[in-house]
């Protein structure tokens, strides 16, 4: 299981392409907001980038958050969403430690997905899928 | 937002409340950008009225692939122009255009005076004007630092504002965007300077669905590979437009010490190599642009004993570097960066305020001026004393800076030395290429070394008629003008053909702009040129300074009859083009 990570952001540029292309190709919008990458500078430009994403949390507080399973835990980190059980109560996005749920106008939760589909729209490498160990045999010893 | 009329913020100060207009005429013939400002600029100005008259509109407008493809990251102010009250337009990148196109307009038009010194807020759910009386007077960064720290949308918003030249009546004025971009030229700060317009903040807080077409996402990946495939990548983001120093001071056409000389083997220390090697912190991006071609350089100072330092950034292009730098005779790059920063502050445009200082330095040499005038000896050279003369243009020190502070030849025909002001339509760009390009900034609508590229026709081989000259003049600027109205970074021309321009438009539902590039692009030119006479530009009239015949360039001497018939055959061109039907 691959989840993705933001090792190189001291060379992002602010060009806001990893952003706009998950905005594009994972939620069919036009947006720099309901993504799961998000680009802001802290301070003004002068002191640079930095990401706002899924830091794939295991186990996710946002996961334990949700009420009605819309987000489950997903192997490796992060979550698994199932959008049609969603009641954008915004628990979620509340109990995030890093601010990387968006919830739009009505409620709607946007996260990273870990798909890796924004990492070849950087044009300085700032990103990358690294591989984790995933250890099932846990989660079946908790059950037993 | 792909829609088939323009959705338009109209702002008035005097009351803080705006509204909303849909504009259905235009949309296919004047496509958004450039043809939506001009477009504008008649709906709302007062021709008759002059710049600072309140009612003058100010215009920010994008275009119809704003957000959608790369590069299409530009915004386009509209004004009348304090500089030569006539219709103006300055271009910026930064993440204004990005913010207009999710604060869901397709532009802002701000009219009125506000009461006392404001700031307006705009976004998809917010508008608001914010008294900021506490910040009239700062500068550029420290208003920078306050707005960021009042409004909410950091990371998805653009800060404009004005520095002390704007808010003190200079001609010269800019508007900062995001800290390392500008609408530069032309006095759009003092235009919101004369409304008390302090800063203007867009929150692109908007979102919008996707056409379900499958063709876009997949044009969009063969533009971006496209882009980023392409030599742009290190044209531009390699040692960027910097480059151009070297060039050409080995053409003999890089403009020195007032354009006194064209080649000067000093001006290693201001190269684009040697910025790259030792001032460049690190690259940044407009909102939307993976190329990265802003270059940002960095200087320290010794502050006080026991290594004692602060540090300051900045950014740096060719333009900045030959006005700061060669046009002063300043050849040391961390002096040239200090001067920058300099014009920063005081929210000057950097290029038509050190061109007009090269000026006052040659008439100081010769006689024509003296301390009186210019309080501090300006000296070819001396950056300490050149900091301390753009302050005083900012804030209009005597009656001298006040009066260059409107244009070098306004001083120059009050003073003498009209003969040796490096005015092309305003102050020089940094090209000492030859005929063409001093034909075209003169008379180019903008007066921009980027209405068309004379300076590359110039490095054509000899032997092109007059004919050929002007023709190439019209036709480039009519490509030019359909990319400033979609809005693309004209960095980005060579990639955006006029087919693959048709293809995006297409593939996002604009079918009929994509259908009709040539008629649009020259009901845009025509309508640009039609609202810039009427609003006082005679073509005919304009005269370009005996300096720039007098210089020497790798084709040798400048062909003075060349340079006649040229601009004459183009005054001809424009005076009559914008009446045809």
């Amino acid at each position: 299981m691959k989840i993705l990570t933001t090792p190189r952001m001291d060379r992002c540029i602010g060009c806001h392409s990893c952003s706009m292309a998950c905005a594009r190709l994972v939620y069919k919008r036009l947006s720099w907001d309901t993504v799961g990458i998000r680009i802001a500078s802290s301070g003004g430009l002068s002191t640079g980038f930095e990401a706002r994403n899924c830091l794939a949390c295991d186990p996710a507080p946002c996961v334990l958050a949700c009420p009605t399973g819309a987000y489950s835990q997903r192997k490796g980190g992060g979550v698994v969403v199932r959008k049609s059980l969603c009641i954008r109560c915004g628990e979620c996005a509340k109990e995030c430690p890093v601010d990387a749920i968006y919830l739009d106008a009505e409620g709607e939760p946007f996260v990273c997905i870990h798909c890796g589909r924004c990492i070849t729209f950087c044009p300085h490498n700032c990103l990358e899928m690294v591989k984790v160990a995933v250890e099932e045999t846990i989660e079946e010893a908790d059950h037993d | 937002m792909i829609r088939d009329y323009f959705r338009v913020l109209v702002v008035d100060l005097s009351t803080g409340r705006g509204s909303v207009m849909s504009i259905f005429e235009g949309r296919d013939t004047f496509a958004g950008g450039s043809g939506l400002a001009v477009h504008l600029f008649n709906k709302y100005a007062h021709f008759d009225k002059p710049w600072n008259d309140h009612e003058q509109p100010l215009i920010f407008s994008i275009g119809p692939l704003t957000g959608y493809f790369p590069l299409m990251s530009k915004t386009v102010c509209a004004f009348k122009s304090p500089y030569h009250d006539q219709y103006a337009e300055s271009h910026a990148g930064g993440r204004s255009a990005l913010a207009l196109r999710f604060a869901d307009i397709d532009a802002l038009v701000i009219t009125g005076k506000a009461k006392r010194p404001s700031c307006l807020v705009i976004g998809s759910r917010t508008l608001e004007l914010k008294e900021v009386h506490y910040l009239w007077g700062m500068n550029v960064y420290a208003t920078g630092k306050v707005l960021r720290q009042m409004f909410k949308g950091t990371g998805h918003r653009s800060i404009l504002r004005i520095g002390p030249a704007g808010e003190n009546g200079s001609a010269m004025a800019g508007i900062n965007v995001d800290s390392y971009r500008h609408f530069g030229r032309l006095g759009g700060g003092t235009v919101m300077g004369s409304k008390n317009l302090k800063g203007i903040v867009i929150l692109g807080d908007g979102i919008f669905p996707l056409t379900e077409s499958k063709e876009y996402p997949k044009l969009f990946q063969e533009v971006y590979k496209q882009l980023t495939d392409t030599d742009m990548m290190s044209k531009y983001h390699n040692l960027g437009t910097p480059a151009n120093v070297v060039l050409l001071n080995d053409l003999k056409a890089l403009p020195i010490r007032n354009l006194q000389k064209t080649s000067d083997p000093e001006i290693q220390g201001i190269t684009g190599e040697k910025f790259a090697a030792d001032a460049l912190l690190r690259n940044a991006a407009c909102a939307g642009c993976p190329v990265g071609c802003i270059h940002i350089g960095f200087i320290r100072e010794r502050f006080k004993g026991e290594h004692r330092y602060l540090y300051r950034q900045m950014s740096y292009d060719h333009e900045p570097i030959f006005a700061a730098g060669s046009m002063l005779g300043v050849t040391n790059y961390s002096e040239v960066l200090s001067l920058i920063d300099v014009t920063e502050k005081m929210g000057l445009d950097v290029m038509s305020a050190c061109v007009a200082l090269a000026w006052a330095t040659e008439a100081i040499e010769k006689g024509i001026l003296s301390e009186k005038e210019t309080i501090v000896p300006l000296r070819f050279g001396e950056a300490k004393i050149y900091g301390e003369a753009l302050n005083h243009l900012a804030y209009g020190a005597n009656d001298f800076y006040r009066l260059l502070t409107q244009g070098t030849m306004k001083a120059a025909e009050h003073y003498g030395g009209k003969e040796f002001a490096c005015v092309l339509g305003q102050e020089m760009a940094g090209y000492a290429t030859g005929e063409v390009f001093f034909t075209s900034q003169a008379l180019g609508l903008r007066h921009s070394h980027l209405d068309a590229a004379g300076y590359s026709y110039d490095q054509k081989p000899k032997g092109k008629t007059v004919s050929d000259a002007v023709n190439f003049l019209i036709r480039d600027e009519q490509e030019r003008v359909f990319l400033t109205s979609l809005v693309a970074c004209l960095f980005a021309r060579s990639v955006y053909t006029k087919e693959l321009l048709s293809q995006c438009l297409s593939s996002v539902g604009y079918q009929s702009l994509a259908d009709n590039i040539d008629s649009v692009s020259s009901n845009i030119q025509k309508l640009r040129w039609k609202t810039r006479i009427e609003t006082g530009f005679d073509p005919k009239k304009v005269s370009i300074p005996k300096r720039f015949t007098e210089i020497t360039t790798w084709k040798g001497n400048i062909d003075q009859d060349f340079l006649k018939s040229l601009q004459q055959e183009y005054a001809q061109w424009i005076s009559e083009f914008w009446k045809e039907d």
